[in-house]
């Protein structure tokens, strides 16, 4: 982050005056960014999805600040409600052990990290070095309220969002087939 | 019908008849005998009357072009002279006497049939070789022959003689057969046609730039041919084949090919002086050579091989003093003689049952158990020994009167010293041949000892066939008046000089083998030896070859056996170990080809399986081991997979990026 | 606010995403790590829909669409997970290597019956 605050443009506001959202954004980024690495990282199954809970939230903070709430909202539903409580169930359904197991990471580890590490390099020096001077006009009507969301959605994005439930459907149905332990046993699960 | 027609038929008969043969042997059993004998039969009338047509008068040329060959022109001709239209009445003759004699010799043969059909197939052959007048046709007559007499001699193939003799014989004449090809195709470039009458023509006016190459080449094929040194091996081994098989190919027919070719295109060769001195060599070393084997042989037929070789000697000794006429009217003579002793010696196997002569001097009364064979096989052996007035002194007496005229200056067509070496050569082997006919003849006839073992009567078709022979070996020398007219016009009656040098030298052969019989008989008492075939009561055929499968185990060696009584031994004296393995002619070829041959096969073999195979095997084993090393990457892990892949993507973006910046 | 900002942030969770995928062992944590990184492109499409102030909203409208997607895909996800605990005794990713390619068939299955006992015990 240092690197990055060091590259001033010459237009547009510098780095080294920012205004309050910005700082807000970075604490938050911040905090976001330590609860992923702590994710991936954690030898404790179930901490890592907690982990994860507070950087899902911090995502969604963000997006606050970004100015589109709706989003930020469902994030938290979605995510945070629904998406995380069903890792948790996962977890548990696999007899993930509780406390810290020895062999979370697999031998592929160091070559993970130097992948990983490559393309966040090379990612950020190109997007540093595309945007460093792009500067976001947050003020004046906010972008992502509840009704210009649904306005934009319903007027232009109907279709997609049928087809998107369909989509839900399906993945629906084919959970729960999947799920199922066998024809034998499946009338006594219901 | 014109002469040409009937010429025509002449081979094509026999042709139709194998293989009308070979397609009915199988599903018309009775067709076989008929459709092997009344083919060749009527070649036979057919062409005596081509013979009687042609009267030796002027030659009568016909051809026809089938289809177009390039620049030397190949054309299906017939060039029918005296010497055409009488060899081929021979042929037609023995041919039917041994399609007839066939019937009863092989009679329940399972493979009969196809035996019938190759013999015809092999007379067509050598019809066409005779008729023919094109040197390409010639050659597939030639090469047919070539092919059936591996058959032939193979027919018992469940010996492993006969397969290791019919492979010789087949082998043996090919090595002539290629240099062969090439003096023909040396002749035809030099003379710019295939054509006999157009060769000669050239020949005359001098076309032939390399005479002596072409001839010597053309000399390998007839040496191969016509078993002459140094190619001679093959014949005394083929006689492993049934014995009217020896008859036909080996005494009569196949064997006259070379010396016929030879008549034919004798100006080709006498066009070179060290041809014919070569020709005059080989004749003499084959002549004196070969009669010395046959007085050392124990098998019968082995003796009349080593004789057919010295009696194609004397053949090609009156081709290397330029005489044709000689060398045919010898052919002929031989034909008849030759063919008939074969004959006769199958029925004597037969009827004794053994082909060793040591074997046979010790019954007594073979001769009175086939009286047909007895008198037959004397008339013939006698014309073998050339004594007046059989067939064979006229003939044998007219190529020693052609030597003689060489050698002394008075026909100049080849070089003097040819002459005196056939000449020599040829009173030489006039006593040796006496020799070994009547130790044959006193051997087999007048053995003492334990009765001959009753077989019964012969068939009819054998011994009709055997007096049929007998009439040509009695009386066709005195047809030798009217002869001459047929051949080149030189004159084939004998001189006084030759006639008393040959016949002294004759009875004293005769004289000094009876006398040395008489010494060494008293001592088969000593030794008693021999071996009768197992199953007297079988066909011949099956005699035969028990007689012939059962000669190496019983007396130690295919050729000759230890008799002390034998007048053979006694006559060569120390010399007779290495005539009885035709002076180690076989052990001498298998150090100098056979084994070569063999090591480079094994060193072939070694390069193959140790050299070429090691690169194969490395070639196989590097993508083996290169599949391994791959194979190692496939882990499974889904992980890994994907790490290399991410690992890719971004290399490939950051070259992007660069190359994007850089431009 | 600078682009850069988001951006960036939205590159470091995807690449730590990126790392858990490689590097978890276990598929649920897996499955973790693919969330990070979708919503390290959730958050860079609505930067990007902010900057652009973009008429149709195209990013946010996305946005929505992804994490409906992720939803389906972390149920349909965690089902495969289930089913393959279920045969398998085991959701260690490491440990899935029926693809893997063994000198020898006989053996392949040996080891995996071996591996597959291991694990259960």
């Amino acid at each position: 982050m240092t690197s990055v605050l060091s590259l001033a443009g010459p237009a547009g506001p510098g780095f080294l005056s920012p205004t309050g959202t910005e700082i807000a954004f970075l604490l938050v980024g911040v905090v976001t960014l330590a609860a992923a690495v702590v994710t991936v990282t954690t030898r404790q199954l179930v901490h890592a999805a907690l982990w994860l809970v507070v950087a899902l939230g911090g995502i969604a903070v963000e997006y606050l600040l970004l100015t589109a709430e709706f989003i930020a909202w469902v994030q938290v539903l979605i995510y945070v409600g629904s998406v995380v409580v069903l890792l948790l169930f996962g977890l548990m359904l696999t007899k993930a052990p509780i406390g810290r197991s020895p062999d979370a990471d697999s031998g592929n580890r160091p070559a993970a990290l130097v992948v990983a590490a490559a393309a966040a390099a090379a990612l950020v020096w190109v997007v540093v070095d595309a945007f460093r001077t792009t500067w976001i006009d947050l003020d004046g009507p906010a972008q992502g309220t509840t009704r210009v969301s649904g306005e934009m959605l319903f007027r232009n994005w109907v279709l997609p969002f049928e087809a998107l439930s369909v989509l839900l459907l399906a993945a629906l149905v084919g959970a729960i087939v999947l799920s199922r332990k066998g024809d034998e046993d499946a009338e006594g699960k219901r | 019908m014109t002469t040409t027609t009937l010429a025509v038929l002449v081979p094509l008969l026999p042709f139709l008849g194998a293989a009308a043969g070979l397609l009915l042997g199988r599903t018309a059993p009775g067709f076989v005998r008929p459709l092997a004998v009344l083919p060749t039969v009527a070649a036979l009338v057919l062409a005596v009357l081509v013979a009687v047509r042609q009267g030796g008068g002027k030659a009568v040329d016909a051809a026809t072009q089938l289809t177009p060959t390039g620049s030397v022109p190949i054309e299906l001709a017939l060039h029918l002279d005296g010497f055409a239209a009488l060899t081929a009445v021979l042929v037609g003759v023995v041919a039917s006497c041994v399609q007839i004699y066939s019937t009863g010799y092989l009679r329940d043969d399972p493979r009969y049939p196809s035996y019938a059909a190759l013999v015809s197939l092999f007379t067509s052959a050598m019809l066409l070789v005779v008729y023919s007048g094109d040197l390409m046709v010639l050659l597939v007559g030639w090469e047919v022959m070539g092919i059936c007499s591996y058959f032939l001699v193979g027919h018992y193939w469940e010996t492993p003689e006969a397969r290791a003799a019919s492979l010789k014989a087949f082998l043996v004449t090919k090595l002539g057969d290629v240099p062969f090809l090439i003096g023909l195709f040396a002749l035809a470039a030099d003379a710019g046609t295939f054509r006999i009458t157009g060769v000669l023509g050239a020949v005359t006016a001098g076309g032939i730039d390399h005479p002596t190459l072409v001839a010597l080449l053309l000399l390998a094929g007839v040496a191969g041919k016509s078993a002459q040194f140094p190619l001679h091996t093959w014949l005394p081994d083929a006689m492993a084949g049934p014995t009217p098989v020896s008859a036909l190919i080996h005494a009569a027919t196949m064997v006259a090919a070379g010396v016929y070719f030879v008549a034919r295109l004798l100006p080709v060769f006498a066009a070179s002086a060290a041809a014919m001195t070569v020709l005059a060599v080989m004749a003499a070393l084959t002549m004196v050579g070969s009669a010395l084997a046959a007085l050392a042989q124990d098998d019968i037929k082995r003796v009349l091989a080593y004789s057919t070789i010295g009696q194609l000697g004397y053949m090609s000794g009156a081709l290397a003093v330029g005489d044709r006429g000689a060398a045919v009217f010898h052919l002929l003579s031989h034909g008849a003689f030759k063919a008939l002793l074969f004959l006769a010696a199958g029925v004597v196997i037969h009827a004794a049952g053994t082909n060793s002569l040591a074997a046979m001097s010790r019954m007594s009364g073979l001769a009175r158990r086939v009286p047909d064979a007895y008198w037959t096989m004397t008339v013939a052996l006698l014309a073998l020994a050339a004594v007046p007035p059989f067939a064979g002194f006229f003939s044998k007496e007219a190529v020693l009167v052609a030597a003689e005229h060489t050698a002394l200056g008075d026909r100049d067509v080849a070089p003097a010293g040819a002459g005196w070496i056939v000449f020599a050569a040829g009173l030489l082997t006039a006593l040796l041949t006496a020799a070994y006919a009547a130790r044959l003849w006193l051997l087999a006839f007048h053995g003492k000892g334990a009765e001959a073992p009753d077989h019964g009567r012969q068939p009819v078709a054998m011994n009709a066939v055997l007096w049929v022979l007998a009439l040509p070996s009695l009386a066709f020398g005195l047809a030798v008046t009217s002869l001459d007219d047929w051949f080149d016009g030189n004159a084939l009656t004998p001189t006084t000089t030759t006639a008393v040098l040959g016949t002294g030298l004759a009875l004293a052969g005769g004289l000094v083998t009876y006398a040395a019989w008489r010494r060494a008989v008293p001592r088969a008492a000593h030794v008693p030896i021999g071996a009768v075939a197992a199953h007297p009561d079988a066909e011949p055929a099956v005699s035969e070859a028990e007689a012939i499968a059962t000669h190496a185990p019983a007396y130690g060696s295919i050729a000759s056996a230890p008799d002390p009584a034998d007048p053979g031994r006694l006559l060569l004296g120390p010399l007779h170990r290495h005539a009885a393995t035709g002076f180690h002619l076989d052990a001498v070829y298998t150090a100098l080809f056979v084994r070569p041959v063999r090591a480079a096969a094994s060193l072939v073999r070694f390069l193959d399986r140790e050299v070429v195979d090691t690169y194969v095997r490395g070639a196989g084993a590097t993508t083996g081991l290169l599949g391994a090393a791959v194979r190692r990457a496939q882990t499974g892990n889904v992980q890994t997979y994907l790490s290399v892949l991410l690992a890719g993507s971004v290399v490939l973006a950051v070259a992007a990026v660069l190359v994007a910046a850089g431009a | 606010m600078h682009l850069a900002y988001p951006a960036v942030l939205a590159v470091l969770l995807f690449c730590t995403g990126l790392y858990g995928v490689l590097a978890r062992r276990n598929a649920i944590l897996v499955l973790m790590s693919v969330e990070l990184m979708l919503n390290a492109v959730n958050l860079n499409l609505v930067a990007f829909d902010v900057w652009l102030r973009d008429t149709l909203h195209a990013g946010q409208a996305l946005t929505l669409f992804t994490i409906a997607i992720a939803a389906a895909e972390i149920g349909i996800g965690l089902a495969i997970v289930l089913m393959v605990y279920r045969n398998r005794g085991t959701a260690d990713i490491d440990r899935l290597r029926d693809n893997a390619e063994t000198p020898g068939g006989d053996e392949a299955d040996h080891e995996q019956t071996g591996k597959k006992a291991e694990a259960t015990a």
